[in-house]
């Protein structure tokens, strides 16, 4: 049993419980952590309790579709009586008062948290290496990355610990890791999840989203963690949608005629991995077969993603991360001569290296004089990005390209060279630019076996067409099915 | 050598809203340290602000009543700097955008009506507060920090440099202080630091371009802003005599000393980095909210005063006085409505009773009018008493006294009890007086060899043997009539 839908079916036939769920997964779990060390924090009684919760409303027969399915919540999500660390050692020992929105929905959705996954030190980086707990190991490759920041819930889907888990996306941090670990990844239009509770990096991009087996398992967790929250200013309010309305359908032969899926030339071109070029065309052959027509589009400005972003992103955090200052809660140095000094000595013992690379950049950026030379100009070039893609979704309603240039690389690799670490979002930051949804869906595999992620963007609110297409093209292949041998993890 | 004082004042006004201006905390004065500070005025991660309607109101509400204009679309910023009383290492407030632009507060330091522009008003939040005496001895040498006011609402108040002395810088804080107490969207309390001012004062020698500033911080009295501007205004003029040069910086009163002291120079300002806060989206104000607040708002101080003049004949420092609070203002209408007849002796003698004896009243009770105990119907009842010849305005003020004192008892059962029920018959005021004539017939003959004063010791005596009962207009007459 992989996906949601199997373990919903054998949880409605009484074939197993979710007290039985539970122990599989914190099984695999404590069995896993030393190989691709997915997990920060790992709670076996409450998991337990929760269980038996969701037990005994499968058996009141008034559950929801989420109802005892053991997840995992990426650990930048506040969670009451469980820590919330961020991968720091700023927040190694902090326990929150109150659950984030995401993970109070999913609570009331009788799903059952198994615990916190690992993560780049606060959501920054690209492949879960910058964690104060040590990096994340690929499950099909356990010299490799899983990607990041969300690498330890996609490695935990991945490696079958849990069907589903959360994770945040800010620049690709749910993409790139679905597509390095072989899984569906969702990140949804910028405020349609809830904020509240999410440790805030960059707060204008930080969107809350889901990792999943298959479509379907994505639109259920979508579901469950979607809603209007009155104490997120920027959370929107919105008729509910069923996602998964219609993927359990019964197929019709030709179930993606009509749709236009844009081809941007700026997503195929140098610097994209030949075999990760073939597994896309080989999947767009395939969505043509579903009924799909492909149209050549143009987004010249999404170039500037990149640049964009590394002034935007570490701008934000400058700030958000100010509030890590020793004083009221997490990490406090030990010894200090006055109050700048213990400023001093508390941040650059809490932070790691990346982190205040990022404070560094975002405080220059946002300095007297450079404001409008950066921040600016920066914000200017967001604007001209989401105006390619409105005047691109007037010719397709989809775009699809490749998720990340190339498959996951050896732990290690680009640690020391944050510039070709950024380049591995060239694809998706774009989408947190313009605040749209977009998706991985796993499409093939390196000759070295190592997984490669198709990229669908839709216009803002397209979650619903975008699951529908990763769902149609799911039932006419087995990418995303297919797992790394469990002596791997 | 003359010098032309130019000052220009910053108020903080802290807007009665109940709760928070981003989180629901109550913003109740006077808790016990962080019981009012919630996970986010505490800035724990990932909290969210959310602002409250009713601060923007508050700000509205303002805007209209000086006349000036609410941008319909203004902007938070984070202005970014770390200190332990400022939880989120910035604090959230309009920079580029605020809610009002421009407006105008005439003030009168006695020199006439003079109009001070105001170049804007905006939004933000307050800091907590850190405490560095009075902790108890078990904690060591530490500081503490009390984040209740942390997340306070303010409204900013920024004047343009339009005031030129110490005196007009005083009647703008007052009649500012009136005017956002009057409207009702700050308490004004001073001491509880509901209203604090910072004046940029600077000298300069008449027709030279403006001189360099300095900025005096955190004056939370009329008295102390009075007094630092004059310390501030000396030092200034002083060190330009001097031959020397005024260093643009910021400096704090010290009360004890009256004298104002270094606090950091424009060298060591620090760089804000303000930018959008992201967690809010802009403010975007409708014309039918505007609307809304303009029909609601209340009559200005200035309008009531004017109709006080031209409607009830006051005189136009009484209506000064009559308008200096809402509260008192409300009272003197509400006794206005009361009357029987509302003429201009009437208005006159409810005006004298408001200002003389009520007012005094008030101040010696220490009380606010709300809670005096002679609400504005039983002062009616005293002056019909009054009016109607019953009570000598003498008489008047003994039962008034006791109606202070006594808030259960009736005008008439006092008047009654005391038997201070005025003589007003003639033919008991004749008697009197041709006992006070027999009595004395030295004063009588004194008068008639042209000491008037005689004239007023033959009264006192009528006045001494009715008890003080007799009407002392008529006992003047008769006694006119008789000698």
């Amino acid at each position: 049993m992989r996906t949601i839908a199997e373990m919903r079916h054998a949880l409605a036939t009484r074939a197993i419980s979710s007290v039985e769920l539970a122990e599989q997964a914190l099984t695999r779990v404590t069995q896993s952590q030393p190989a691709i060390n997915a997990f920060i924090t790992v709670d076996r009684d409450s998991a337990i309790a929760a269980a038996r919760a969701a037990d005994a409303a499968l058996a009141r027969e008034d559950a929801s579709a989420l109802a005892g399915i053991p997840i995992a919540h990426k650990d930048v999500f506040m969670t009451a009586a469980m820590r919330t660390t961020c991968g720091s050692r700023m927040l190694a020992n902090f326990v929150a008062p109150y659950d984030a929105q995401v993970v109070a929905r999913l609570r009331e959705a009788h799903t059952v948290l198994v615990g916190k996954t690992n993560m780049d030190e606060f959501a920054m980086g690209s492949s879960s290496e910058t964690s104060h707990f040590g990096a994340v190991r690929n499950p099909w490759d356990a010299g490799r990355v899983a990607g990041g920041s969300s690498g330890g819930s996609a490695a935990a889907v991945a490696a079958g610990l849990v069907p589903a888990a959360t994770g945040t996306d800010t620049g690709g941090s749910i993409r790139q890791p679905a597509a390095l670990s072989g899984i569906c990844g969702l990140k949804p239009t910028y405020g349609l999840c809830s904020r509240y509770g999410l440790v805030a990096f960059a707060s204008s991009l930080d969107t809350p989203g889901a990792f999943a087996r298959d479509a379907h398992g994505c639109a259920l967790m979508l579901n469950a963690m979607a809603g209007h929250d009155p104490r997120d200013s920027t959370s929107l309010a919105r008729p509910a949608v069923d996602y998964a309305h219609g993927l359990d359908a019964s197929t019709p032969a030709r179930p993606l005629a009509g749709l236009r899926i844009g081809l941007p030339g700026e997503y195929f071109g140098d610097g994209v991995d030949t075999h990760v070029a073939q597994a896309v065309t080989d999947a767009l052959a395939e969505l043509r077969k579903l009924g799909a027509e492909t149209v050549d589009i143009a987004l010249p400005a999404v170039r500037y993603s990149i640049p964009v972003y590394y002034v935007i992103a570490p701008a934000e955090a400058s700030s958000n991360l100010a509030r890590f200052d020793g004083v009221r809660y997490g990490h406090r140095a030990e010894r200090y001569a006055d109050l700048v000094d213990m400023y001093e000595k508390t941040r650059a013992e809490g932070f790691g290296a990346e982190v205040k690379r990022r404070i560094l950049i975002g405080t220059y950026v946002l300095s007297h004089g450079y404001y409008d030379a950066y921040y600016l100009k920066a914000q200017r070039a967001r604007r001209l990005i989401a105006n390619d893609f409105i005047r691109a979704y007037a010719q397709c309603d989809v775009i699809a390209g490749p998720t990340t240039p190339t498959a996951a690389f050896p732990i290690g690799a680009k640690a020391d060279d944050p510039v070709q670490m950024y380049l591995n979002d060239i694809f998706t930051v774009a989408a947190n630019l313009t605040g749209m949804p977009a998706m991985s869906t796993p499409c093939g595999f390196t000759p070295d076996g190592l997984p490669i992620g198709l990229q669908l963007q839709g216009n803002h609110f397209a979650e619903a067409q975008l699951l529908n297409v990763a769902h149609r093209y799911q039932q006419v292949t087995d990418w995303h099915l297919r797992a790394p041998p469990r002596s791997n993890a | 050598m003359t010098w032309e004082i130019v000052i220009g004042i910053e108020t903080h006004a802290q807007l009665s809203t109940a709760s928070k201006i981003f989180s629901g905390a109550s913003t109740a004065f006077g808790a016990a340290p962080n019981t009012q500070a919630s996970a986010v005025d505490i800035a724990l991660p990932g909290v969210l602000p959310v602002l409250n309607r009713g601060a923007v109101e508050r700000a509205i509400r303002f805007g209209l009543a000086v006349g000036g204009s609410i941008n319909r679309r203004s902007v938070f910023a984070r202005k970014n700097y770390f200190y332990p009383d400022l939880p989120k290492g910035y604090q959230i407030s309009q920079y580029e955008t605020p809610v009002v632009k421009g407006g105008t507060i005439t003030i009168d330091a006695g020199n006439g009506a003079r109009v001070v522009r105001l170049t804007r008003a905006h939004l933000e939040e307050d800091a907590g507060k850190s405490l560095h005496e009075g902790l108890p001895d078990t904690m060591g040498d530490v500081s503490g920090i009390d984040l209740n006011r942390a997340g306070t609402p303010l409204l900013e108040i920024v004047s343009e440099p339009d005031m030129r002395s110490a005196a007009e810088a005083v009647a703008y804080a007052r009649t500012l202080h009136a005017l956002v107490a009057w409207i009702g969207i700050c308490d004004g309390n001073m001491q509880e630091g509901s209203f604090r001012c910072d004046a940029n004062v600077s000298v300069r020698r008449a027709g030279e371009p403006l001189g360099t500033r300095c900025e005096i911080k955190n004056l939370n009295s009329f008295r102390f802003l009075a007094q630092a501007i004059a310390f501030e205004v000396r030092r200034q003029i002083e060190v330009l005599e001097d031959g020397g040069t005024v260093i643009q910086e910021t400096r704090l009163y010290d009360p004890a000393r009256d004298e104002t002291r270094s606090m950091r120079s424009k060298e060591d300002a620090q760089d804000y980095r303000y930018f959008p806060d992201p967690d809010l989206p802009p403010l975007v104000i409708d014309d039918a909210w505007v609307q809304r607040v303009r029909n609601e708002l209340p009559e200005l101080p200035d309008a009531m005063r004017a109709r006080l003049v031209a409607e009830h004949g006051v005189t136009d420092y009484d209506a000064q006085q009559l308008t200096a609070s809402r509260a008192l203002a409300d009272y003197y209408e509400a006794a206005c409505a009361a009357l029987p007849a509302a003429d201009a002796a009437a208005h006159k003698l409810v005006a004298n009773w408001v200002l003389g004896e009520f007012a005094a009243a008030l101040n010696r009770s220490d009380i606010a009018v709300a809670e005096a105990s002679v609400p504005p119907a039983r002062l009616v009842a005293l002056l019909r008493r009054v009016a109607d010849g019953t009570l000598s305005g003498k008489m008047a003020k003994e039962v008034f006294d006791e109606l202070w004192s006594t808030p259960q008892a009736t005008v008439d059962a006092i008047v009654d009890r005391r038997g201070l029920r005025q003589i007003s018959d003639t033919g008991a005021l004749e008697k009197l007086v041709d006992e006070a004539m027999a009595a004395n017939p030295a004063v009588v003959a004194e008068f008639r060899s042209g000491k008037e004063k005689a004239f007023n010791s033959l009264v006192g005596q009528v006045m001494k043997a009715s008890k003080g009962k007799a009407n002392p207009a008529q006992v003047s007459a008769i006694l006119k009539r008789k000698l």
